[in-house]
């Protein structure tokens, strides 16, 4: 899929369109190099002294693109989150650098700062929390103009507003009403509306749909791809349903324990997956076609995943890995081509014996 | 143990041979300052030993409310059952005493809810919470119903049971709380387990873990298992037969291969077409228009009737009744009834 939906020049057949679609296009417009961010574990009261730290994100890189989704897949605990936190700056990295349109934004503060912040906006999971009760839909959908009055000057915010309501599809009449008045998939559309209002560049969606029903998911999914197109928006897309993740997203990254494992073109990841964590991930996930459930080889792992205060040596996943060998434990894997892989196996994976592996969808 | 477990079964398997469960038009409204919310309105299905029924609903199609009526939780006011009958083995256990509905739940039907956390005692130990069963249905003493509680923690693959039986819900992860919550199920071996949305609040990996491990002690006690969930892809891997639930309604019941490859309703239908699919990147996802109706506020007639692309004036006027459905040369297909006055069309088209 291009920004505009249509097909690459020059590539004809299915298998060649499919291969360019591989290939991510445009500038980088976030650059995330080896970012860390540990939540530092305090003893004592007066004279508090670290003893030691949850490491949520230890080392991530990727690029985002401009007019890409990059869709980000994990367990809950793998840090996903805390990721999106950092990267829109309500978090202050540890370590690490996040480059916005090549500028670091750790390092911006005053205009600078508050500029970049408005060109990467969040929708988040949970449409019946992340809206202010007491606040009518045009207050909410408004207050980001109290911030940066540059966009909609104050005149013109009521309008803004109605226009924006109509872009996410939402009657502009319904301005004046309350959270409560709307169902689940309206809320979850105002919040997009929200995240649209100041004409942001970037949109971090957390979950932005894994609290509404099944019926109506498809309806917000469709509305955040309209958008993408109309807006050249470029989305980060965090969710733990697989499915979805692939019907929106370019790329995807497979991130476990606060790394990111594997990471690749959609293609790439849910057919030729080579990291044990991410074919295992596809593999549990269940299938809504009962007549999967015979030739569908599960990995079922055991245990659970580790305390991200206290991550195994090496590699992170080998506690729970069929594959693991004392090298494991020894060494940590770099998220990298292997030279033995082929064809689409060819991509970032975290695994010092990565290899694909059969019928797991 | 295995025929431990069988031989403790047939002791006191009594001669019935109907279905372990037998839910008949089953109405359930809820008293609100609005008014009356029907949640459920005339539920039939019936449950096997050994059977897997899956209940597969939105939030608010009633799917919930009908297990909470059949396990008699149900908060009675707001909750009234104007109307209906729930058979175990036979008999209306809306007609039975308190104490003998007492007896039953727990003992022969028992339930796993969503959310673990919630559903245990913060303050107890869960070696204490496990044995409880044991204290109080059987008289056991403390030190019995614990060393019974190491046995269940045990059968459900919880490592180091020993040691972890005198530990808080909070020391255990999530997925673990939820095998502490099928344990507490299984203690007094039930006829029939109701689950509902056991894995929702667990990642996939472990998801796997909790459904298979309930999939197997099934199998092994030869219970009936009433799965209620909204997720397709759970009902595919698990479940014999399905109802789905829409408004407070079954719309349609199907064995789970028939359901899935040829739907007879066209909610069931937009279910399965607003899965994304490999051969849809890119293009637009179907969408169900519309919302899940207000319970104070059923349409008339069919409740899907606004939001169906079949919709007829029919449709608008009169309750489809759930009807048998029937091959082309008019054979009856088991298992299978829909809702719709159009399911031919639905089936034929699907």
């Amino acid at each position: 899929m291009t920004a505009n939906g249509a097909t690459p020049l020059g590539a004809t057949t299915p298998e060649e369109v499919a291969f360019a679609q591989d290939v991510p296009r445009g500038e980088p417009i976030l650059e995330v190099r080896d970012l860390l961010k540990h939540f530092p574990l305090t003893k004592g009261v007066l004279f508090k002294k670290q003893v030691g730290a949850v490491k949520a994100v230890d080392g991530v890189s990727f690029d985002l693109m401009q007019g890409e989704t990059l869709g980000i897949v994990g367990e809950s605990g793998c840090g996903k989150s805390t990721l999106a936190k950092v990267l829109m700056n309500l978090e202050p990295a540890t370590a690490g650098s996040v480059k916005y349109k090549g500028e670091e934004i750790s390092r911006l503060s005053g205009a600078a700062l508050k500029a970049v912040r408005r060109n990467i906006q969040m929708v988040f999971q949970d449409p019946y929390t992340s809206l202010n009760p007491r606040m009518t839909v045009g207050d909410i959908i408004g207050e980001p103009f109290e911030i940066h009055p540059e966009v909609a000057p104050k005149g013109d915010r009521r309008k803004a507003v109605q226009d924006l309501l109509d872009v996410v599809g939402l009657n502009p009449e319904y301005i004046n009403r309350y959270p409560h008045q709307f169902s689940g998939g309206q809320r979850q559309r105002i919040g997009i509306a929200r995240g649209l209002a100041l004409k942001p560049e970037v949109i971090i969606c957390d979950e932005p749909v894994s609290a509404l029903d099944v019926s109506v998911q498809a309806q917000v999914i469709n509305l955040l791809e309209k958008l993408q197109g109309e807006f050249n928006l470029s989305y980060m897309f965090i969710a733990h349903d697989l499915s979805i993740v692939r019907h929106i997203s370019d790329r995807v990254g497979v991130m476990y324990l606060g790394r990111m494992v594997e990471i690749g073109s959609d293609l790439e990841i849910y057919e030729h997956a080579t990291h044990p964590y991410t074919q295992a991930l596809l593999s549990a996930v269940p299938v809504p076609d009962p007549a999967a459930r015979e030739h569908r080889d599960r990995i079922v792992l055991t245990g659970d995943v580790p305390s991200p205060a206290n991550p195994p040596s090496g590699c992170r996943f080998r506690t729970r890995c069929w594959k693991a060998q004392e090298k494991c434990a020894r060494e940590d894997p770099a998220l990298t081509v292997r030279d033995w892989l082929e064809g689409r196996a060819r991509h970032d994976s975290a695994c010092h014996f990565a290899g694909e592996r059969d019928n797991l969808i | 143990m295995t025929t431990a477990a069988d031989q403790a079964r047939t002791a006191r398997e009594e001669p019935f041979t109907g279905p372990l469960l037998d839910v008949k038009d089953l109405h359930v409204e809820f008293k609100t300052r609005e008014g009356v919310a029907k949640a459920v309105n005339g539920v039939n299905y019936t449950v096997s030993a050994g059977e897997t029924l899956a209940v597969l609903g939105e939030s608010g199609s009633g799917k919930s409310v009908t297990a909470q009526a059949i396990m008699g939780i149900l908060d009675m006011p707001p909750a009234s059952i104007p109307q209906g009958e729930i058979l175990f083995r036979g008999r209306d256990m809306l007609k039975m005493s308190k104490d003998e509905r007492r007896r039953i739940r727990g003992q022969k039907i028992a339930m796993i809810f969503q959310d673990a956390l919630s559903s245990l005692n913060p303050v107890l130990p869960v070696g204490y919470q496990l044995g409880e069963m044991y204290r109080k249905h059987r008289g056991d003493n403390r030190k019995d119903a614990k060393a019974k509680a190491v046995e269940l923690m045990d059968r459900v693959r919880i490592p180091a049971a020993k040691e972890r039986v005198n530990d808080y819900p909070h020391q255990f992860s999530g997925g673990m709380r939820q095998r502490i919550m099928i344990a507490m199920a299984l203690a007094l071996e039930p006829d029939l387990i109701i689950a509902d949305e056991p894995t929702t609040a667990l990642d996939v990996t472990v998801q796997a873990q909790v459904m298979d491990l309930l999939a197997e002690l099934q199998a092994e006690y030869h219970m009936g298992l009433i799965l209620i969930t909204h997720d397709l892809g759970v009902v595919a891997d698990v479940a014999d037969k399905i109802a789905v639930m829409y408004a407070g309604r079954i719309v349609e019941t199907a064995p789970v291969h028939e359901l899935y490859a040829r739907p007879a309703h066209p909610y069931t239908r937009g279910l399965l077409d607003s899965i994304p699919r490999l051969d849809q990147k890119g293009q637009e996802l179907f969408a169900i228009k519309g919302l899940p109706p207000n319970l104070l506020r059923i349409p008339p007639g069919c409740a899907f009737n606004p939001r169906c692309p079949r919709a007829q004036d029919v449709c608008r006027q009169k309750v489809p009744p759930l009807e048998q459905v029937t091959a082309d040369d008019g054979t009856p297909l088991p298992g299978r009834r829909s809702a719709c006055f159009f399911w031919k069309e639905t089936l034929r088209d699907g």
